[in-house]
């Protein structure tokens, strides 16, 4: 589902010069594969995902992602695949103020020419406990609420691969719990891969893979090496 | 889900600041339509006052555009008077015969046919004298056929009609030659009906007041014209007012009317102005056919005292020369008021990009393309622009149509509530155009966001 290979990722620092942040020689993922990546903040977890996502384009190195080669494709064909084949869970959940909650799912599904299923949306909806909260809005939703209308939303596309970004990091301990459990079960159900970054290591623990980026990023050994 | 509907929600969530973006919008698109609409308004009803079913307007040599606006319009001074006689050249011998025998006056001139009888055919002359006021307004002296013959209205062929009473008669036995009708106007501003008597001041509206008064027998429907705004009274009684007869010398050759003592007729007992001591100030001809108005126009501006105006052409002229450089401002400051407007959109969602990037950001990050983000923000330019364009032409029209009645007792001119004006089926486009054009700069800001950095804010 996933492979990269030598991938290296730099940023321009503002002195001059680039910073490499990632440097990832292999790492690689298979179908309906669950892994949560642990490492420090600033590790270039975020960047990973953004990379992976098709936000951001690498500097050299190859990401494939369900056999398509991302570093060949425009970034209009990025826009399509990740609509396509990318579910994004954020650590802010990231939804859209003006919109319900069915409606925020419904964006999960608006972009790359989907139609949109108003019926998917209120399924996913109704199977993240928040069915009755269809028409609220996001501000009258709890912290833990709208964390669960962003894993619908991320799942309304169906994806082929489910990335999560500190998805519980915002939420209190009991919220996470239930977040976790619900994120790990649709992707069982649906048969998507997971890739969740984490720094958290009780989260992790909730999976049988766990990769620690610094030892996938060699940027992370060099950097540490120079402090 | 549609675009648009994401434009749409958005423009919903920030309500005030929507709000007030599509007033500021609503406002100048209304104040915008309101000017072109009076603008409109005013130009049609001078155009249509011009064509009051006279093609000439013949007085004595000056301004053109003197005689027609005081024998028109009834505005400015009167250029100076002519001679009866001058009246006399419109009519065949017959008729002349006719006035001399009525009147008094030189044998002679009954004896031949008028210069510019020929070109009458089945139209006709009416005199008009001027010079006296009531209140504010003009009196106008003239004859019974100003009623029978004048025609008014869009298509200029509505007869006058009365609110009250009647036209006033040549001669009337209990008041004799002095009666007077008003126009609605005049009736309704100085408190005047049927069976008051009103009295003249000679010169200005402040002038000596005449001692003779005259009968009001009729009040005229409004006619959207200057004719609302005037008094019109017996010409035979005109000339019998203090100063009104013009002195004559010794030497002309006078012969003493001859009328009879027919019930209809002015009895002989009644003592007139005899032809040389009456002046016109103008004459109202009308061609019957038209085409014989231009000979006739050309033949009196070669005359010695006379010249010959076509109310229509001076009108043009003088709005051509006025009109031109106000239409232009007009269309500038409809053009600034437009553009002031869109920077208002501009500024609006510009100042919302800050809130917005992060929103963009995440739809970036659900799929959306960069040149779906800019079409959203456009959109909802657009639904600022479209909203404000609509409510404000629709507000400025109903104003006007709600004003309809007082505009058309003003002005004649009948207002419908989705009459256009000329100018006024660009504004929209105009509006739309400028509006995507104001919501560009925020879109492109939107095109350029950042996702990865917004994501993560």
């Amino acid at each position: 589902m996933l492979e990269i290979t030598d991938l290296i990722k730099q940023f321009d620092q503002p002195g001059g010069g680039q910073l490499t942040v990632l440097d990832v020689p292999n790492y690689s993922m298979g179908p309906g594969e669950q892994a949560a990546l642990i490492g420090e903040s600033g590790g270039g977890k975020t960047t990973l995902l953004h990379l992976i996502a098709g936000l951001l384009s690498a500097n050299s190195g190859s990401i494939r992602v369900d056999n398509l080669e991302l570093t060949k494709l425009s970034e209009a064909g990025r826009d399509r695949f990740r609509a396509a084949t990318i579910g994004y869970v954020f650590q802010t959940f990231n939804l859209l103020p003006a919109f319900s909650a069915l409606e925020n799912v419904q964006l999960g599904m608006a972009f790359g020419g989907r139609r949109v299923d108003p019926n998917r949306a209120a399924e996913l909806l109704d199977r993240v406990g928040l069915a009755d909260r269809a028409d609220y809005r996001p501000s009258q939703l709890s912290v833990g609420q709208q964390q669960r209308v962003a894993i619908a939303r991320s799942l309304a596309g169906q994806p082929k691969l489910l990335l999560a970004d500190e998805p519980t990091a915002n939420v209190d301990p009991a919220s996470a719990d239930s977040v976790l459990d619900l994120i790990l079960q649709a992707c069982r159900d649906e048969n998507i891969s997971l890739l969740m970054v984490t720094h958290s290591l009780e989260v992790a623990g909730r999976f049988e893979r766990v990769d620690r980026l610094e030892e996938i990023n060699r940027a992370f050994a060099i950097q540490s090496q120079k402090v | 889900m549609p675009l648009l509907f994401i434009a749409w929600r958005n423009f919903c969530y920030r309500s005030l600041s929507s709000f007030l973006t599509t007033l500021s919008l609503t406002l100048g698109v209304a104040l915008v339509v309101l000017v072109l609409s009076i603008y409109g308004i005013i130009t049609e009803a001078f155009v249509r006052n011009a064509s009051v079913g006279c093609n000439l307007v013949v007085g004595p040599k000056g301004s053109a555009l003197q005689l027609t606006l005081n024998s028109v319009y009834y505005l400015s001074q009167p250029i100076e008077n002519l001679p009866f006689t001058t009246y006399m050249e419109f009519f065949p011998a017959e008729r002349r015969a006719a006035m001399v025998k009525k009147y008094g006056g030189d044998p002679a001139l009954g004896e031949r046919d008028g210069k510019y009888a020929a070109y009458i055919g089945g139209g006709f002359a009416i005199p008009l004298a001027l010079g006296d006021y009531f209140g504010e307004y003009r009196v106008v002296g003239t004859t019974t056929h100003f009623f029978d013959r004048l025609r008014h209205g869009p298509e200029v062929d509505q007869p006058f009609s009365f609110e009250a009473g009647r036209a006033f008669v040549e001669y009337h036995p209990e008041h004799e030659v002095f009666e007077a009708v008003l126009g609605s106007r005049v009736a309704a501003t100085m408190g005047v009906s049927v069976g008051d008597t009103m009295n003249p001041t000679h010169g200005d509206p402040e002038g000596k007041g005449h001692g003779q008064g005259f009968h009001v027998v009729g009040i005229m429907d409004p006619t959207g014209t200057p004719n609302d705004r005037a008094v019109f009274v017996n010409l035979e009684g005109f000339y019998l007012l203090e100063g009104h007869a013009k002195p004559i010398d010794d030497e002309q050759v006078i012969a003493p009317p001859q009328r009879g003592d027919s019930p209809d007729e002015i009895p002989s007992d009644l003592e007139l102005l005899t032809i040389p001591e009456r002046e016109v100030t103008s004459i109202l001809v009308q061609n019957q056919p038209p085409m014989f108005a231009v000979p006739l126009q050309n033949m009196i501006n070669e005359s010695v005292q006379a010249q010959a105006a076509a109310p229509v052409g001076e009108i043009n002229k003088l709005m051509s020369m006025f009109v031109g450089p106000i239409t232009t401002a007009l269309l500038a400051i409809t053009a600034i008021t437009c553009f002031v407007a869109a920077v208002g959109v501009l500024v609006a969602i510009y100042n919302s990009m800050n809130d917005r990037r992060r929103d963009i950001a995440i739809m970036r990050a659900l799929g959306a393309r960069r040149e779906s983000v800019t079409a959203i923000i456009l959109l909802e330019s657009l639904i600022i622009a479209i909203l404000g364009g609509l409510i404000g032409w629709m507000l400025a029209h109903l104003a006007i149509y709600a004003a309809g009645g007082y505009i058309e007792d003003r002005t004649g001119v009948q207002i419908y509530l989705w009459s256009l004006s000329e100018f006024e089926v660009l504004l929209l486009p105009l509006v739309l155009l400028l509006s995507l054009i104001a919501g560009l700069v925020p879109a492109l800001s939107a095109y350029r966001t950042d996702v990865g950095t917004n994501l993560s804010a």
